[in-house]
């Protein structure tokens, strides 16, 4: 610990100097972006919910080892998820594609609701968020760079899940040409991309939850609260998907296009049922965005 | 959104409106540094924080914003940095019309609002430097250095890589001014920075305002306490729920106690009529002792005719009320916080 810091440095409190002048949009906009992720990746709390995301493809991959023997392509029942049970006896990439569905349910709606619930509400628990108003960082930059933020963090999760289950895929189970659901095989690179293609879908089906997660927050004080009422939104979602009786309503819930992305893994393409999912994901955003925003920058900040 | 930065920034402040107290007496400009017209705040509750609050600080000056807990000054300076929306009336901070202005007047303005708070898990440099990461208008590469000099300034340079969480109270309360000197400022807003500290602390914020205020930059200050602002004040504003009850120097504010004339006799009765012929109110005659409110007699005026009348004057004295009891007059004694 070097406390005798030599260099003189000017006091920095003096009237009459220049008068501040914004140093352009940009750059500082990235900065406070680049502050905002050091934050938040280097919460202990959100480092474990990626080891947890990490851990579960993991788990996965070791499980159906042990259970499907090596090569047996034994058919299973004719859900999405049986499909996929059968395809990663076949080809390891595919724990890959189980692995985000199984984990789009529960497991990556958490993580976003905790880093989207935790933004606002967080900063406002603390009394950090009128400090930062004060300096000032600008109702609406703030925003913006908390959300994306969380657009970072959600990407972040799910390229973690591909990693973790491509590698252990690959480490458990042969790997080759990819067989789509469709039944066409295509080689390995181009199962890749597709892989890549279903990422990013899914990071949009979280990014439009972050959206309903950020304007939540802006209601409130405590962060708990926030994390609860998202997971609850996005539960009742599904479940309310899964219900005949709301077969009307189902295309308008939040999470009834998430796992649209099967269509990635036919041939050819179905970009219909991907640009409906991609057209709700953007709705939502609009929609939740702009709450946010009309909340966050009028509301009186107590904290 | 601020699209115009440097272009009204130095415009002359609007028709300086009627300064109570002495406008000029500091510097010579009429300009100030914080006006508000009629600030008033309603909470969604119903209640009545702010009630159209007139408050001027003079530029350069050390204004003193009193008041007992609960009497609105929090949620002024919060409308005054724009956390806090008025229900009704406008303010301005360095004659910018806000809370329209925020983005080009704030980074001019330091604050310390109602209590430090930090990230617990950051140190106090990395706290500093997240907070200058915020500011648009802060540069990138001196940022280690002006966080180095404010740490420096408010003695926690030692302490800098310490976490937040192991701070002591006057540790955080000092980090928080350190981080209202990391840019120069012109403005600097203090609520209640003693809050908490043990004398030794209270001694060493006092001694950092005044040398802040050295430099030239206006320092508004609130505090519960009149004893921890008097001696560094030039300036006083009084709240009482919700009303500015008094503004104007510490000159103006003990001038506004009724001085009283007393006298030592062994006439007492004599001496009272004297008082009374000179037409002096609320006389009082207690074991040797006249007293009565001296009003406009001049004190060598009323001596005079005492000595002129016969009475035995054995001490005579213009005694005024401490700022203290004025204080407690102003803002009422007791509990008697509203909300």
């Amino acid at each position: 610990m070097s406390t005798a810091e030599a260099p003189p440095v000017p006091r920095p409190a003096r009237a009459g100097g220049a008068p501040p002048v914004r140093r352009g949009y940009v750059r500082p906009w990235l900065r406070l972006l680049r502050s905002e992720l050091g934050l938040m990746f280097r919460r202990w709390r959100n480092r474990a919910l990626l080891a947890v995301v990490v851990a579960i493809p993991i788990l996965l991959g070791s499980a159906l080892r042990v259970a499907v023997p090596q090569g047996g392509q034994n058919g299973g029942g004719n859900g999405l998820g049986a499909a996929f049970l059968t395809q990663v006896a076949g080809n390891g990439v595919f724990l890959a594609f189980l692995s985000l569905t199984i984990m789009l349910t529960l497991v990556l709606p958490l993580v976003v609701a905790v880093v989207s619930g935790e933004s606002l509400a967080g900063e406002a628990n603390t009394g950090t968020l009128r400090y930062l108003l004060a300096v000032p960082a600008g109702r609406a930059r703030l925003l913006s760079v908390k959300y994306v933020a969380v657009v970072v963090f959600a990407l972040a999760a799910c390229l973690l899940v591909a990693a973790s289950a491509l590698i252990v895929g690959v480490a458990l189970f042969p790997v080759g040409p990819v067989t789509l659901l469709s039944g066409t095989t295509v080689p390995l690179s181009e199962g890749l991309l597709r892989l890549l293609f279903v990422v990013l879908y899914v990071t949009a089906a979280m990014a439009m939850l972050g959206a309903i997660g950020l304007a939540i927050s802006s209601l409130t004080e405590h962060p708990i609260a926030a994390i609860a009422a998202i997971m609850i939104l996005a539960v009742s979602s599904e479940v309310a998907d899964n219900i005949p009786q709301f077969a009307a309503v189902g295309p308008y819930l939040p999470s009834h296009w998430w796992l649209s992305f099967d269509s990635i893994l036919r041939m050819p393409i179905d970009t219909t049922e991907l640009s409906h999912g991609l057209l709700s994901f953007a709705v939502y955003i609009v929609i939740f965005g702009s709450i946010a925003w009309a909340r966050f920058t009028s509301a009186d900040i107590t904290s | 959104m601020s699209a115009g930065l440097e272009t009204s920034a130095d415009k002359p402040a609007q028709d300086a409106p009627g300064l109570p107290g002495d406008p000029a007496q500091q510097g010579g400009t009429a300009q100030a540094a914080v006006v508000t017209h009629g600030l008033t705040k309603r909470f969604r509750s119903g209640q009545l924080a702010v009630d159209g609050l007139d408050m001027v600080v003079p530029r350069g000056s050390v204004y003193g914003f009193l008041g007992p807990n609960g009497s609105g000054k929090t949620t002024t300076i919060r409308m005054l940095l724009g956390l806090v929306f008025a229900t009704s009336g406008s303010h301005e901070l360095l004659s910018t019309a806000m809370p329209a202005g925020a983005a080009r007047v704030l980074p001019r303005v330091g604050s310390l609002v109602e209590g430090p708070a930090f990230y617990t898990q950051l140190s106090g440099r990395a706290n500093l430097a997240r907070i200058d990461a915020v500011d648009a208008t802060a540069d990138p590469g001196t940022t280690d250095a002006r966080v180095t000099a404010a740490l420096e300034r408010v003695g926690l340079l030692a302490a800098a890589k310490k976490r937040y969480r192991a701070y002591s109270l006057g540790m955080k309360q000092r980090l928080a001014i350190a981080a209202s000197l990391l840019q120069p400022r012109e403005l600097i807003i203090l609520d209640e920075p003693t809050n908490g500290l043990d004398p030794q602390g209270t001694r060493e914020v006092r001694a950092l305002i005044r040398e802040i205020a050295t430099d030239g930059v206006t320092v508004l200050v609130s505090s519960h306490l009149l004893a921890e602002v008097e001696q560094i004040c030039t300036h006083v504003g009084v709240m009482r729920t919700g009303r500015m009850v008094f503004q104007g120097t510490l000159e103006e504010m003990r001038a506004r106690g009724a001085a009283r004339v007393q006298v030592r006799t062994t006439e007492p009765v004599q001496a009272a009529e004297v008082l009374t012929k000179l037409g002096l109110a609320d006389i009082q005659a207690v074991d040797g002792k006249v007293s009565a409110q001296i009003g406009d007699q001049g004190p060598e005026v009323v001596c005079r005719e005492l000595v002129l009348a016969g009475v035995p004057v054995a001490g005579f004295d213009t005694p005024r009320p401490s700022l203290e009891d004025l204080f407690v007059e102003l803002t009422g004694e007791g509990f008697d916080v509203d909300g």
